[in-house]
């Protein structure tokens, strides 16, 4: 009997498995090959902090959340379809994200003796014996024991062949899913090229598992999810860290500056780094620094030089950094910070996502040093806002920071990525002559209140600066009362004039004026997305609007606000934007929080926005 | 000299500021003998950048009429690695202290040497924390009491030479504040060494620390307490230059060459390319006034060529653009795409 063949408009995936069950290159091989095939898709990788956890143990368990469609898609999904569970850890782990009558694929080798008394389960409570599991569509497959049949000829260890198991798998999504191979097989092509026989046990078992799926009668259906009906361009898949690393490549190009990364590894990072280090090309200059001081310190530098000057951190990173961005705003020097946000405080958890650096990204520097803040949204627009953080600091001679954080850094999506002939101008243009009678002042401004980038190498122009007060104009040293105060003013009002030249707050879903807005900033853009237009379509008056420059606000942003009888802002922290919106605009604006290290579901503001419009 | 390059006089590096540091200061000297020196070095004005970090010694730069930055305690050091990173072509000098570059802004210091900036480093040591009134540094001996120390300090001081010979530096020298025509030799030599040359001046802070060095400084003590090595001469001090170094295995010991006969040039012979011996001359550092000690050393210890972090940066780069232009739009474009019509 052909399984029937069932057409669905999107569809979630989990793949759940031992970190060192190669869930994560299982669950990017699908997504390429889902983005090559057209379909809109959003990815939530959700790994363990350490490298190696104790193998089969709930803290070893690796995931990788895949949401894809014929849709568009703005989430990774809150409850999966379908979940693959490579081990008992997997499925102890992740059996609350399934929803109801939902697929799930397990390997059943997975579930022996050990691999239950390392999950914590007793021997009497195997979950594939006592019923427990009874409410979803259960498909059991020996994995190990059917790679290591796929490969009863080959000349590699166990050890090896048993690495090849998450290609059984993914065939046999790929056989349920309806996909072509071709993509993966080029993958392991490019990869094992140079090792033959890795390379030929991965494809026999990536077509094992295919045609598992095509020869045994008991898979009843198969799935077919068409391509998306998106924006009509051109598209590829990318990921938000690297999306980063393109944004600033860009503007560098743009700008025709020499782009230069002083940086210090961490979590969720440093993929920043790897992806610089790669376009060397580009004259790109890439410096791991031995702390993370020096990173920032050894930007300064290169920035007084005349390089596009760019630092990538974390929340823990950042803090340590806080003295040299109190330097770079005194010297009044372009710099780009970057803080992948991740759980907080101190080490907190390094793998997990969080925005709660926003009040320390505003306000956590000693002294009135105010540095503009913007956020990326998506990773697609963590390109657009990079390049926007150059084109701020370049403008106005500021240090900025873009925050994004560890969901987005390492989710991926569909891009319809720019020619770079469209992207905004960038005009760097140095100071050549004297700009006074027979004098270099480096602090007279012009009407941005910018003040002039001289560099070193230029003739006549020589001058110092330093973090000490400074006197209007001249720059000399000064701890005159009145200049400080003039001074301190003066550095708030050139921030504050940056909002003339960034665009006016836009609404994502809705209207302009109604009874309820959700304001959001950052990463929770998905979910509050999927969830406004959900309650939209049952009738329910609310709009969204997600705020991408944060320090200074759109200046239209007041006015936006007070066209709401009621605001809600969604953030996964105990309310940080919050607090930045009842002080500037007095509105007695809710909060809707979330720090568990996830983002939030569509669901949970979706319920919020039923709740607060009462019905 | 390169004759392009257009000259300026000692004058010309005068800033119109107004110098802060008390009368009497050794900082007075150091900016005088730079100042001195630079016009000979064939560097024209504009290249010339002075980074410093925080302290009596950092405000430096503003008495420097050159490109300069007055920055944060301890980091004069990494930004100077990201300034020559960033631009090779400039002559970078970063002017410091035993306090910003050995306490809170040690870790960069020993990186930098271990890269090997072809950057010069001129460490002030006054052996006093002297901008925050008179505490302990970390290169005060044992027992020093100041402001933070009245029982006397209990931290084992650092030896920045032997500090230095450990993380790799390729340029290991120390002259005086006091010795104008000698620090000028030094800095020439800083200047003219491809690498990081790191300097360690002694700098009398004559208000909370006076006389630190005196007994290396003084004329009546300076003969017997020092010792001015020389490449390719002899090891030899004392009043009447009547005292000799010699190894015996790898312990150094003093020869009176009168009353043995000896001649000088049967002592050891410096050279600044032997880093096992630079090695031992970084641990002259008795107390001098222990008894039988070994008379402190000045001038070179060691110089090595060896390659510069910058000079591998551009090389990789230029290497990167030979394999593959840079073209923007194929970088936006990626391996794979897809088009939905």
């Amino acid at each position: 009997m052909e399984p029937q063949n069932e057409v669905l408009d999107n569809v979630i995936i989990k793949f759940a498995g031992d970190s060192g069950d190669g869930m994560q290159l299982t669950g990017t091989q699908f997504t390429n090959t889902a983005a090559l095939f057209g379909n809109d898709l959003s990815t939530f990788p959700d790994f363990p902090a350490e490298i190696r956890a104790p193998q089969g143990t709930i803290a070893g368990v690796s995931g990788y959340q895949l949401h894809f469609g014929s849709v568009e898609i703005y989430t990774p999904g809150d409850f999966c379809d379908v979940l693959v569970a490579m081990n008992a850890a997997a499925l102890k782990a992740n059996q609350k994200f399934l929803r109801k009558s939902g697929i799930l694929i397990v390997n059943t080798d997975g579930f022996d003796p050990k691999n239950l008394r390392l999950a914590g389960i007793a021997e009497t409570d195997n979950p594939l014996e006592n019923h427990s599991l009874d409410n979803y569509k259960v498909i059991r497959m020996d994995v190990t024991k059917m790679t290591r049949a796929a490969l009863s000829e080959s000349s590699l260890g166990v050890k090896e062949i048993d690495r090849a198991k998450n290609m059984f798998v993914l065939g046999f999504l790929y056989w349920m899913y309806n996909r072509p191979m071709e993509h993966t097989l080029k993958f392991l092509t490019d990869k094992f090229g140079k090792k033959p026989d890795i390379l030929d046990a991965n494809v026999k078992v990536l077509k094992a598992g295919y045609n598992f799926g095509e020869t045994r009668e008991e898979f009843t259906a198969r799935f077919t999810i068409g391509p998306a009906k998106i924006t009509p361009g051109t598209y590829r898949n990318i990921m938000g860290n690297q999306a980063t690393a393109l944004g600033l490549i860009a503007a560098a190009q743009k700008s025709g500056l020499q782009l230069f990364c002083g940086t210090y590894p961490i979590t969720p990072a440093s993929d920043i780094l790897h992806e610089l280090s790669k376009h060397k090309n580009f004259g790109v200059k890439t410096f791991q620094a031995e702390d993370e001081i020096a990173a920032i310190a050894s930007t300064i530098g290169a920035s007084f030089g005349g390089s596009l000057g760019v630092t990538t951190s974390s929340g823990p990173g950042i803090a340590l950094k806080t003295e040299a961005m109190g330097l770079a705003l005194m010297l009044e020097l372009p710099l780009v910070i970057i803080n992948v946000q991740r759980g907080g405080p101190s080490t907190g958890l390094p793998t997990k996502t969080e925005q709660s650096d926003l009040l320390q990204a505003v306000y956590g520097r000693n002294g009135e040093a105010p540095i503009p803040v913007i956020a990326a949204a998506t990773p697609s627009d963590c390109f657009n806002m990079a390049y926007e953080a150059c084109r701020i600091a370049l403008h106005s001679m500021t240090p900025v920071i873009l925050l994004t954080d560890g969901y987005i850094a390492n989710g991926a999506e569909p891009w319809m990525f720019p020619k770079s002939a469209d992207l905004k101008p960038i005009t760097v243009n140095f100071a050549k002559e004297k700009n006074s009678e027979n004098k270099f002042l480096p602090y007279k401004r012009d009407e941005h209140l910018s003040r002039p980038w001289a560099i070193p190498g230029t003739k006549g122009l020589e001058h110092r600066i330093g973090g000490i007060e400074k006197q209007h104009e001249t720059g000399n040293i000064n701890y005159d009362a009145a200049n400080h105060e003039f001074m301190v003013k003066m550095r708030e009002a050139k921030v504050e004039k940056i909002a003339d030249f960034i665009p006016e707050q836009t609404v994502e879903v809705g209207t302009t004026k109604g009874k309820l807005l959700i304001l959001g900033w950052g990463s929770t853009f998905g979910a509050i997305k999927s969830a406004t237009l959900k309650a939209r379509e049952e009738g329910y008056d609310v709009s969204h609007a997600q705020l991408r420059y944060i320090k200074p606000f759109p200046k239209n942003l007041g006015e936006l606000l007070y066209s709401f009888e009621k605001v809600i802002i969604p953030e996964m922290n105990s309310g940080q934007l919050i607090k930045m919106i009842r002080d500037k605009y007095l509105i007695p604006a809710e909060g809707l929080n979330k720090v568990q290290g996830m983002p939030f579901a569509a669901e949970e503001i979706y319920t919020a926005i039923t709740k607060a419009l009462g019905k | 000299m390169d004759a392009t390059v257009e000259k300026f006089t000692s004058k010309d590096l005068v800033t119109d500021q107004e110098i802060r540091w008390c009368p009497g200061c050794g900082d007075y000297s150091i900016v005088k003998q730079v100042q001195t020196v630079m016009p000979d070095l064939g560097i024209p004005r504009e290249n010339i950048v002075f980074v410093s970090g925080i302290g009596c010694s950092s405000r430096f730069p503003y008495y420097m009429e050159t490109y300069g930055m007055h920055s944060i305690h301890g980091r004069a050091t990494a930004i100077a690695s990201g300034l020559k990173a960033a631009r090779p072509e400039l002559s970078v000098w970063i002017v410091t202290g035993d306090g910003d570059s050995l306490s809170i802004g040690g870790n960069h210091t020993i990186h930098l040497l271990r890269r090997n900036f072809n950057v010069n480093i001129l460490l002030f040591n006054n052996q006093i924390y002297g901008l925050t009134k008179g505490q302990y540094s970390p290169t005060s001996e044992e027992g020093k009491v100041t402001k933070s120390t009245p029982m006397g300090s209990i931290d084992h001081p650092f030896n920045p030479i032997a500090l230095c010979m450990g993380a790799d530096a390729t340029f290991v020298a120390r002259t005086m504040d006091r010795d104008p025509k000698h620090q000028q030799a030094i800095l020439r030599r800083a200047n003219d060494h491809k690498g990081a040359s790191f300097v360690e001046i002694y700098q009398n802070c004559n208000v909370f620390n006076d006389g630190a060095f005196e007994v290396f400084t003084e004329k009546s003590s300076k003969k017997n307490e020092t010792l001015f090595m020389e490449s390719g001469k002899p090891l030899i001090f004392g009043d009447n230059n009547d005292k000799g170094i010699k190894l015996d295995g790898f312990n150094p010991v003093v020869v009176d060459l009168t009353a043995t006969g000896a001649s000088a040039n049967d002592m050891w012979i410096h050279d600044e390319h032997d880093r096992v011996k630079a090695g031992i001359l970084s641990r002259f550092f008795d107390n001098p006034s222990k008894p039988d000690h070994l008379p402190r050393p000045f001038g070179v210890f060691y110089e090595e060529s060896r390659g510069c972090y910058e000079d591998g940066m551009t090389r990789q780069i230029e290497e990167a653009k030979a394999k593959k232009a840079a073209d923007l739009d194929a970088l936006l474009r990626g391996k794979e795409i897809w088009t939905i019509n």
